[in-house]
């Protein structure tokens, strides 16, 4: 017997042994990449408080996730980056004028009752970024505050009282206006808004690579903002129904909603069928919240509500299993 | 012509380590092992006793039943009879033989001239294949006279497995490229049982010296078509080679046969090339000695019973090994006891570098659903693997937990590292279990 002529430690697991290089810290890094554009698009129209509530934000996050493990001796995972993603996600959905304190409590909520509580990444039922902002709208009017756009008019990094107010586009819309300003406009991002919701064109950039990166697949983005297309040019308010239609896409939060929330893996369905249904349900939401809800904007309630439906959505459309009896695969 | 199966994935290929390696003969060791369990079914009875001498090819274990007999792969002395360490990660009876080097030929292995081959009936066949000891050398090790036997009548399409889908291995590509027509003879010799004009070779096509190996030892009628498949893991698992091939999908639960096909791995047909012309049972195989640490993979003509450290030394590693396989990187069986011997089923050792770890702590599971999309199988794994930790027998089992062929395509793809086949193996046996308890209550 040939006697062992090395010292070897050799590790007993099982198959398989190879594995590809996309890791959930990958995927995770691919999504800030893709926000980055909107993120430097926002400092642009809003000034550097733009990225000064961003960084708080995610420095929130990260800290409670780490926080929270560290007191209920849980594995710390922070360096799977997606607190950073929650953080610029919920920094993206406050107007620019948010109180730092503010966005530290949503941060808190987000984190720790959302996300934490229900066990960490992958448990969570409801996006913990919109959670966080539907919580913060406890103090509506800070969350509902809207500077006119320019890096000029931008609100300081510390004080925020020499901002100038001005309406979005939205709000128009909420009363059966057109906006007052141009559809390039808002489809280029140079409107009022949340800090990273204005922009379309920026967002579709993001979109673009995560498409590209195959982080996401486009059934989910494209159900949700082919619904909202839809619906609001078979009813337009105002003449023009393709502008109408064209306002509703490129105002308020719907790209960045149905690009980045709605097709987070977690908290979205996980068979096609489901995806489809799941976008669809976001659209038509959206347009009946936007319509007749009393807040302007229902990109992100509607989101939440399907959130809660995941666990319907994931039994419809189930693959018929290879080798099924064609009996089975005929009722299915 | 060719189907695509659903899902699958592309691991790095790595075939370049050892494809264009020269099968060497690999020098007989002083000692070899031989378990007396290569196969699936029985295992068997050794035939010889601590002190015997035995010669090459001589029978020393066989058993009734669903059962394939083993042969002395080196000539020599028992050493001694006794449970060895093999690749399963158990402890198998086993004949230890010292080789005295004079490779003593056994008076049952006689060549056959093509005269004799032809006038041999299926029976006859059946019986060589069953006493040559062969069993499916892809890995599965399931006994060939059975699948030949159990086949007859039903089968209409016979399919070589020249797949060869797991990164790294290269014994099958090797042995199409040396010796096409050999292989292409044990087809035939299948062809003949089952009474065929045509059969199948299925290869990817990212081995093309092999394609061109194999078209050039064919004629027009000969009646054998190589299908040229796109590579893709896992193309070489049965059914999905079947299906790439036939467009047929063999039901869940069932075999090959219930829908006409019948598939033999490359090496095994030229096994059964060997033991009807030649007289030799199954005693020697090609192995790819390969992996990203080693200094010189290579690609070797083994006697079955060397062990695996020998083999690695014979390549040598610039880092110590973090893991030892039996096979290749997706579906191979990690190894703790590098004394364990080359058995009929071994068509490549791996072995792998640090750099090669994945494993995280608290892997937790994004629902990404990107196993969904890998499954061949057109499982759920997300939903498999939640089934599994609220261990809930029946939710396993609607979610088909049993149809997993354990390729690997989900736990390869999982970002989160969740060790999924793991799991489903775990799942399994929970179900195996409640099912045997049931059977004890009725």
């Amino acid at each position: 017997m040939a006697q062992m002529k090395y010292f070897y430690e050799l590790t007993i697991s099982s198959s398989p042994h190879a594995h590809s290089p996309v890791t959930t810290q990958t995927i995770m890094r691919d999504v800030l990449i893709a926000l980055a554009p909107a993120l430097i698009g926002s400092i642009y129209f809003f000034g550097f408080r733009a990225l000064m509530v961003t960084l708080v934000s995610v420095a929130a996050c990260v800290f409670f996730e780490w926080a929270y493990c560290r007191v209920t001796k849980m594995h710390c995972k922070i360096y799977d980056l997606s607190a950073c993603v929650t953080g610029v996600l919920l920094a993206f959905v406050c107007p620019v004028t948010i109180p730092y304190w503010t966005i530290i409590l949503g941060a808190l909520f987000a984190i720790i009752v959302v996300k934490m509580l229900f066990g960490g990444l992958g448990r969570n039922i409801v996006n913990p970024a919109l959670a966080g902002r539907a919580f913060m709208f406890s103090w509506p009017v800070l969350m509902s505050t809207w500077v006119k756009v320019g890096f000029n008019n931008a609100a300081g990094l510390v004080s925020t009282a020499d901002a100038v107010t001005a309406a979005t586009p939205l709000g128009n819309m909420h009363q059966g206006l057109m906006p007052d300003c141009s559809i390039l406009d808002m489809f280029l991002g140079n409107v009022g808004g949340c800090i990273g919701e204005t922009s379309a064109l920026l967002l579709l950039i993001g979109f673009a690579y995560l498409l590209l990166r195959k982080v996401i697949t486009p059934r989910i983005p494209l159900a949700f903002i082919g619904t909202v297309a839809v619906l609001s040019f078979l009813f337009p308010q105002g003449n023009d129904r393709i502008a109408w239609m064209a306002a509703q896409l490129c105002g308020g939060g719907l790209m960045l909603g149905a690009i980045f929330m709605a097709t987070d893996y977690v908290t979205s369905p996980v068979t096609k069928l489901g995806q489809i249904v799941y976008g669809i349900g976001c659209g038509a939401l959206t347009i009946l919240i936007r319509y007749f809800g009393g807040y302007n904007e229902g990109v992100s309630y509607a989101i939440l509500v399907m959130n809660a439906c995941v666990v319907l959505l994931d039994r419809i459309g189930r693959p018929v299993k290879f080798g099924a009896p064609k009996k089975e695969a005929a009722k299915k | 012509m060719a189907f695509s199966f659903f899902g699958g994935v592309h691991p790095k290929e790595n075939k370049w380590y050892a494809c264009d390696k020269e099968t060497q003969v690999f020098p007989e060791p002083d000692i070899v092992v031989i378990p007396m369990s290569q196969h699936i079914g029985a295992p068997c009875k050794p035939l010889v006793k601590k002190g015997d001498l035995v010669t090459v090819g001589q029978k020393i274990g066989d058993n009734q039943g669903l059962c394939v007999p083993v042969h002395a792969s080196v000539s020599g002395k028992v050493k001694a009879v006794e449970a060895r360490a093999h690749t399963s990660g158990t402890t198998v009876m086993s004949v230890v033989i010292e080789n005295d080097h004079l490779d003593t030929l056994c008076e049952d292995c006689k060549p056959r001239t093509q005269e004799e081959v032809d006038a041999l009936s299926v029976e006859d066949l059946i019986n060589i294949i069953h006493e040559g000891g062969i069993v499916g050398m892809g890995g599965a090790t399931f006994p060939t006279h059975v699948k030949l036997s159990g086949g007859i009548g039903k089968v209409d399409t016979v399919i070589v497995n020249a797949g060869e889908c797991e990164p790294f291995i290269t014994s099958d590509d090797r042995l199409c490229r040396e010796q096409p027509e050999k292989l292409i003879s044990g087809l035939k010799i299948v062809m003949r049982i089952f009474g065929l004009k045509e059969g199948h070779i299925g290869i990817e096509d990212n081995k093309p010296e092999a394609v061109k190996a194999l078209k050039a030892h064919l004629a027009a009628s000969d009646g054998i078509i190589v299908d040229v498949l796109p590579a893709k893991y896992p193309q070489g698992a049965e059914k999905q080679l079947i299906y790439a091939v036939t467009g047929r999908e063999v039901p869940s639960g069932g075999l090959p046969a219930a829908v006409g096909c019948a598939v033999f791995n490359a090496a095994t047909c030229k096994a059964i090339h060997d033991v009807v012309y030649d007289g030799m049972p199954l005693i020697k195989r090609i192995v790819t000695v390969s992996g990203d640490i080693l200094m010189e993979p290579k690609n070797l003509l083994v006697p079955i019973g060397t062990s695996f450290d020998a083999l690695i030394e014979a390549c040598g590693f610039s880092e110590n090994p973090y893991k030892v396989l039996s096979g290749g990187p997706m579906m191979g069986a990690a190894q703790y006891d590098l004394s364990v011997p080359t058995i009929k089923g071994v068509n490549a050792i791996t072995v792998l570098g640090k750099k090669n770890e994945y494993a995280v702590e608290e892997p937790r599971c994004l629902r990404c659903g990107k196993c969904i999309d890998a499954c061949p199988m057109k499982l759920m794994p997300v939903l498999m693997y939640k089934a599994l930790q609220s261990n809930d027998v029946e939710e396993m089992k609607a979610n088909n937990i049993m149809d997993c062929i354990e390729c690997g395509s989900c736990a390869y793809t999982c970002p989160a590292s969740v060790p999924l086949v793991l799991g489903f193996r775990v799942g399994k046996q929970l179900i195996r279990n409640a099912a045997a308890k049931e059977k004890a209550k009725a």
